[in-house]
């Protein structure tokens, strides 16, 4: 119209073009600008989070080792690797999986900007395999530590030498297996197999020993363990340095916090994945149904989406640092 | 003087036809699609007016509520001895009758009503019925907009509002009662069912309800951010805004990077109650035996509380500093003193109430050495505050000063804030906050700086647009009234109070008659409570004024009543959704050219004159 043109001229030049309305800054639509904004208060939720992490880690004496928490696969894989160990081996390809599925939003959003239909539901879909991908993976992950190594949000077995010394046998008898500050361990539920028990001469002693039917509330204290009520077998072990050398000492629970700050930070990271697949799932539908090629805004929607999705990524790149790699 | 009016002495239809910013709006008829019914437009709107209307009226029901229970708390306070029996029919069980038939609050009770005091006026009222209120209502009307950036969120972040409430509402009404464990819900108290009767099921409903009330807080930032970003109209660079829109986005910037942190520590609490993990929990002795609930901390929910919880008060004081800038330039009819800096010192505030939060917890075995960062960074705020009391001072400052209702209100807000932003600086230093902390010196400080303070900012702003808003005035007689036995009832209320903190009278507590060393202020205390209650029977005469004037209110005649600059007095009187009926206004100066080159005001929608092209004096 000619009088906008005229206003626009008559801005221009009497005050420097600063601001002609109804253009967006920073290049991006109102939406997407909403969708930064969300991402940033919920990067401060996480911050939040895992400032609570930090803050319960560096008030304990001790935290479990990831290598050796995080060391078991599926289909029993990690018995290829070197003592029946695979430390982060699964994790990693989790994170492979995640980081991959960004790759292929990245290139869907490309096609949207080219208006190619064909290849946004072509790579959103790759992208919702490596979505759901994750999510299993994490639910294997989630199912060991919960059944197989009796891990809850309350409870966690796993603990952290501070001393040296050496393992006892059931009987109370010195073993050669020896205690290392600073190594982890997982304590056993007696009678259970484990996909994390590769100490097999001590598997086969356990097998020697008798769980009651009934445990009393005190536990069952014996000279090489302590069974508690819940059954789990506390190893006993002698202190070979330090003041205390020479006394018998009995593997502990690792600090709670562990367990519930995995549970609570992976679980809130991986509701965020499962909401990002449904929102994919709904902006698939609606990319093959055609409902955005009349916007013509590049599939606005999929870039959008998308910024959520690499959004949940980095959050797990910093999860992952502080969980696995730390 | 509601009969200000000011000829139009512009012809503002031309103008805006000539200059204006034609955007189709009326091509599409996509204008009131939403408002078909009575439901669509005065329940379910997505019209900014409307909603801003819904947090304003529920945010006085809150007032109400919190009022009403401080005045529960304070008849305690000033007349232990006093039966309250009269108070049965409505408290019931609450209310613990004796055989001679004297009436005594229960204590568990007392502390109920505190923390709900608290949470809703800090959250119920002043940010959702100010800031709410007064985004919606202002951001889009001032900028040149014809609504928020999403009209459907902009709704969504009211109901959740709404839905909060409801769920708030219905904790009051538990048999166990409402949480009681002070507005900060620490931990044990708000974790720990059997730490007290509220800590149950009311500590469940609490936490629940604030969860829904940040998403309504998230929403509508996440609007207002965009919509001040992306929405402004031709001409509307950001230096031309108005200052109540300065004050509005950085408020809505500061609770979009506090409020998630809220929530996680909210979530991590509402772990810790229902699933029994321990992040705020270590060492703690029930009935002599230790809880198994070891390893957490619960001064790390502290932490990441007052990461908010500071914050939180800028959120309250930012948007009745924007109002009140705006109102006292009106008022004065002369520029605003010293634009620029209100607008950095509203940017330095906002970036120090991220790095104080820790002045909370001085007490609270914080590393004294942190404390020093905390007490240098609280003491630099009263910088960019004390700024602002200057350039408002020096605003009114030989003005031709109108004493409206608003204009009144906003000197009161700038007493308001000297009075308790002084006692502040006394507080932030960690010294003397070991003597200070937890007395009735903090309850005088932050009633009067954040808690009056934000009121008369807010009542400001409802005098002054109460016109734009339902297109008639209040009564202004009534409104002096308000006024002057606001601010004269309220230092009665709170001046005491700092000298019973200094007397070391602790905070919460529910009777002082077993203190030898606090008995002697039973006294003061009856004052405080009586003026206490002469105060919020003065609120009443606001409400009274205002539903009264929705219907029976002198009519607005003019588009322009009380002859301001800015283009919310551009709309017609009673402004359909999409504001303008035709183009939007252009802006093409600042919105405080009053008293310039001989006229009186000149409306940022006036193109400059060939004289300030050549001065290059465009603001």
């Amino acid at each position: 119209m000619a009088t906008d043109t005229a206003v626009h001229e008559d801005l221009h030049t009497e005050q420097g073009g600063e601001w002609d309305g109804g253009k967006a800054p920073f290049k991006a639509s109102y939406g997407k600008l909403m969708m930064w904004y969300f991402l940033l208060s919920d990067a401060f939720t996480f911050a939040g989070f895992l400032i609570a992490y930090g803050t319960t880690r560096f008030m304990m004496p001790s935290w479990p080792v990831p290598d050796f928490v995080f060391s078991t696969a599926p289909l029993g894989i990690h018995e290829w690797f070197p003592g029946d160990k695979a430390p982060l081996i699964f994790v990693t390809f989790m994170s492979f999986l995640l980081i991959v599925s960004s790759v292929t939003m990245v290139r869907g959003v490309q096609e949207g900007h080219r208006e190619n239909k064909r290849g946004v539901i072509f790579w959103m879909l790759l992208t919702i395999i490596g979505g759901i991908g994750f999510l299993s993976c994490q639910a294997w992950e989630w199912n060991n530590l919960i059944n197989e190594e009796h891990m809850s949000v309350t409870r966690n077995p796993f603990g952290t030498h501070t001393e040296n010394g050496t393992y006892l046998h059931d009987d109370g008898s010195e073993s050669t297996e020896l205690v290392e500050a600073g190594k982890s361990y997982l304590i056993h539920m007696a009678g259970h197999g484990h996909h994390g028990d590769h100490d097999e001469g001590h598997a086969a002693h356990a097998d020697n020993f008798e769980i009651p039917a009934v445990i009393p509330a005190a536990g069952i204290d014996r000279p090489g363990y302590f069974l508690d009520q819940e059954g789990f077998k506390h190893r006993k072990y002698k202190l070979t340095t330090g003041p205390d050398a020479g006394s018998i000492a009995v593997e502990e629970f690792g600090p709670k916090g562990f367990g519930a700050l995995f549970f609570f930070i992976t679980g809130f990271h991986g509701f965020h994945v499962l909401s990002g697949v449904v929102f994919l799932l709904i902006i698939l539908i609606n990319v093959a149904s055609g409902v955005y090629v009349k916007r013509k805004n590049g599939y606005e929607m999929v870039e959008k989406i998308g910024l959520y999705w690499h959004f949940v990524d980095l959050v797990w790149v910093f999860v992952f640092l502080v969980f696995y790699l730390i | 003087m509601a009969t200000i009016t000011t000829t139009p002495i512009y012809d503002e239809d031309s103008l805006i036809e000539e200059y204006g910013y034609e955007d189709h709006f009326h091509d599409h008829h996509h204008g009131d699609k939403y408002q078909s019914n009575f439901i669509t437009h005065y329940i379910f709107s997505q019209d900014h007016k409307i909603i801003a209307k819904q947090f304003l009226i529920t945010g006085m029901f809150w007032a109400v509520i919190g009022g009403l229970m401080s005045l529960v708390f304070r008849l305690q306070l000033g007349f232990p001895e006093e039966s309250l029996a009269w108070l049965q029919p409505v408290l019931g069980k609450w209310i613990n009758v004796n055989e001679a038939g004297i009436g005594t609050l229960d204590p568990q009770f007392y502390y109920a009503l505190v923390t709900m005091h608290g949470t809703i006026i800090v959250f119920f009222v002043l940010t959702a019925g100010l800031s709410g209120t007064f985004s919606n209502l202002l951001i889009p009307l001032q900028l040149g907009a014809r609504d928020m950036a999403s009209p459907l969120l902009n709704m969504l972040s009211y109901w959740f509002f709404f839905l909060a409430g409801v769920i708030m509402f219905a904790s009051l009404f538990l048999n166990t009662g409402p949480f009681s464990g002070g507005w900060t819900a620490y931990p044990p108290l708000s974790e720990l069912p059997q730490a007290s009767s509220g800590s149950g099921a009311g500590m469940t409903l609490w936490a629940t309800s604030l969860v829904f009330f940040v998403v309504s807080v998230l929403l509508g930032g996440v609007n207002y951010i965009t919509t001040v970003l992306n929405l402004r109209t031709k001409g509307m660079g950001m230096w031309k805004m108005p200052l109540t829109i300065w004050a509005f986005f950085v408020t809505a910037i500061i609770g979009l990077l506090s409020f998630p942190v809220l929530v996680s520590a909210f979530f991590l609490v509402l772990c810790d109650r229902e699933l029994g993990t321990s992040f705020f929990l270590s060492e703690i002795f029930v009935n002599g035996e230790a809880l198994e609930r070891v390893g957490g901390s619960p001064v790390l929910y502290q932490h990441l509380f007052w990461f908010l919880g500071h914050p939180e008060v800028y959120i309250i004081i930012l948007p009745a500093m924007g109002l009140v800038s705006e109102v006292l330039a009106v008022s004065a009819r002369k520029p605003i003193f010293g634009y620029k800096a209100m607008v950095f010192s509203i940017l330095a505030i906002a970036f120090l109430s991220f790095i104080v939060w820790a002045h909370h917890m001085f007490m609270s075995g914080v590393n004294p050495f942190i404390s020093n960062f905390f007490v240098v960074f609280t003491l630099i705020i009263a910088v960019p505050s004390a700024v602002k009391v200057f350039n408002w001072i020096a605003t009114i400052y030989q003005g031709n000063f109108r004493f409206t209702s608003a204009s009144l209100f906003g000197i009161g807000f700038v007493s308001m804030f000297i009075s308790g932003g002084l006692t502040g600086i006394f507080l932030g230093n960690s010294a003397i906050d070991i003597q200070m902390h937890d007395t009735y010196f903090v309850v005088a400080h932050f009633h009067i700086v954040m808690g009056v303070a934000a009121f008369f900012g807010m009542y400001a702003g409802v005098y002054h647009w109460f016109p734009k808003m339902y297109g008639r005035f209040m009564n202004e007689t009534l409104g002096k009234i308000h006024f002057w036995g606001t601010m004269i009832g309220a230092y009665a209320i709170f001046w005491p109070m700092h000298y019973l903190g200094m007397a070391g009278v602790p905070r919460r507590y529910y009777s002082f008659e077993t203190f030898d060393a606090f008995k002697h202020f039973a006294d003061m205390n009856k004052f405080i409570t009586v003026a206490a209650i002469v105060v919020f029977l003065l609120q009443l005469l606001l409400l009274v004024n205002f539903f009264y004037s929705i219907f029976k209110g002198k009519l607005v005649t003019t588009k322009n009543p009380w002859g301001a600059t800015t283009l919310e007095w551009t709309t017609p009187i009673n402004a359909g959704h999409g504001n303008w009926e035709g183009k939007i206004p252009s802006v093409h100066r600042w919105a405080y050219d009053y008293g310039k080159d001989g006229k009186e005001f000149i409306p940022q929608y006036v193109p400059l004159t060939e004289e300030e092209k050549a001065s290059g004096d465009i603001h």
